[in-house]
């Protein structure tokens, strides 16, 4: 596992402007990742290539994440007056963190033979401030799996050779990866339902079946 | 003619036939299929027309790859909802009389991959099959068992009268729509003239 916080520090000292954060992975693999500011992902991407004591020449892996609107809870202890005695009382405080879409680059290093180290890059929300920088004028190997992104997620790349849905065709309006997709309702016919599918397969059912 | 008394003249070095007999003997031992393929299915059916299985034997091994020079097509694997339109094509373009195969479970209801977001449930939602193959992906033997199946019902074929074969009823179609690429779906997400849904007792 590669120092992300010695590579943090190196890339906000050679970028101006550039934020990174460490965004850290409690599973087991512990594979952290580096969240880049989309104004400075472009400079960072080629800053990464190019300096002599990292060159991540290889993007092995470039793929999209949904991240849906989410309502937080979290118990909070407040000292509260009750009765004219001052107690402590649990409340339950509520926040929503906004919704967005993220795309995951994961770099190797062939000459170095190092990696993966992990870059992210979020849009702003869901619906209309959907744009990140391209990094396929980077990283060759991107272009069409940016292209996948863009027809799957709906991330607009910024700086795009050729930006087009790739498995979708040309007049096709959803984004089918997100989570809110709704697919078109063809489940007439269902011999063997489950789950999900039984509710969607009875809406076909005959009445009084 | 009777059965009993043409095999009787058989036996007395006397061959008699229909023309009906004739021309399905002669039409479903050079059934000649349409060289394509969608998935893994496609690799059984490659299997199935080497030297291992080798359906020559059925004189089929002729694959065209002209859909203008085919008489079946073999959906070997999944139909994806982009690719639909262009197997309809292709067997619209296909000349009478011709048969459809529906090799696997993709090809026959969209099979582990149903649920997705770009996968028809079934080809026999837009054109008429006529064998369908279960497994996946079918073994070559499933294959030639299809295959056979279909010989069987060529054979069957009547040329005239009422059940007559379709490429003979000039009131059956011989093409089937096209499918447009719409918003969210395929416009028509099938064809309700070729396909309904079954009803099942639960």
């Amino acid at each position: 596992m590669l120092a992300l916080e010695s590579i943090k520090t190196q890339v906000e000292q050679a970028i101006p402007g550039a934020k990174l954060e460490i965004v850290k992975n409690d599973a087991p693999s512990a594979q952290h990742s580096l969240l880049v500011n989309n104004t400075s992902g472009l400079a960072v991407a080629k800053y990464l290539r190019d300096e002599p004591s990292w060159r991540f020449d290889y993007a092995s892996n470039v793929t999209g994440v949904d991240w849906p609107e989410l309502e937080l809870t979290e118990k909070i202890k407040v000292k509260k007056v009750v009765d004219g005695v001052e107690k402590e009382v649990e409340e339950v405080k509520k926040t929503v963190r906004p919704g967005y879409l993220e795309t995951v680059y994961h770099l190797y290093s062939m000459e170095l033979k190092h990696g993966p180290l992990i870059i992210r890059l979020r849009t702003e929300n869901r619906t209309d401030k959907v744009h990140l920088p391209s990094l396929t004028p980077v990283w060759r190997g991107a272009e069409f799996q940016e292209r996948e992104i863009f027809d799957l997620y709906g991330i607009v790349f910024d700086g795009h050779p050729d930006l087009r849905r790739i498995l979708m065709w040309d007049g096709f309006k959803d984004f089918p990866m997100r989570k809110d997709y709704a697919e078109p309702d063809d489940y007439e016919y269902e011999p063997t339902p489950h789950d999900e599918v039984l509710d969607k397969a009875k809406q076909h059912y005959p009445a009084g079946a | 003619m009777d059965e009993g008394l043409r095999s009787e003249l058989q036996k007395q070095g006397v061959f008699t036939t229909t023309l009906e007999d004739l021309y399905n003997w002669g039409r479903k031992n050079s059934v000649w299929p349409l060289g394509f393929g969608l998935a893994c299915c496609a690799i059984e059916m490659i299997a199935a027309s080497m030297s291992r299985w080798d359906l020559a034997r059925f004189g089929a091994e002729v694959f065209r790859p002209s859909p203008r020079q085919a008489d079946l097509m073999i959906v070997a694997g999944t139909v994806t909802k982009k690719m639909a339109p262009q197997v309809v094509r292709l067997y619209n373009q296909m000349p009478e009389p011709k048969y459809v195969i529906a090799m696997g479970a993709c090809a026959i209801s969209g099979g582990p991959f149903k649920q997705g977001y770009n996968v028809l449930k079934g080809i026999d939602r837009f054109i008429p099959v006529d064998v369908h193959i279960p497994g996946c992906p079918p073994r070559p033997e499933a294959l030639l068992h299809a295959f056979m199946t279909l010989q069987e019902k060529i054979d069957q074929q009547q040329l005239t009268g009422e059940g007559r074969a379709r490429h003979l009823n000039a009131d059956q179609p011989s093409e089937f729509p096209v499918p447009e690429f719409g918003e969210h779906d395929l416009q028509p997400p099938n064809n309700p003239a070729v396909w309904k849904a079954p009803v099942l007792k639960r």
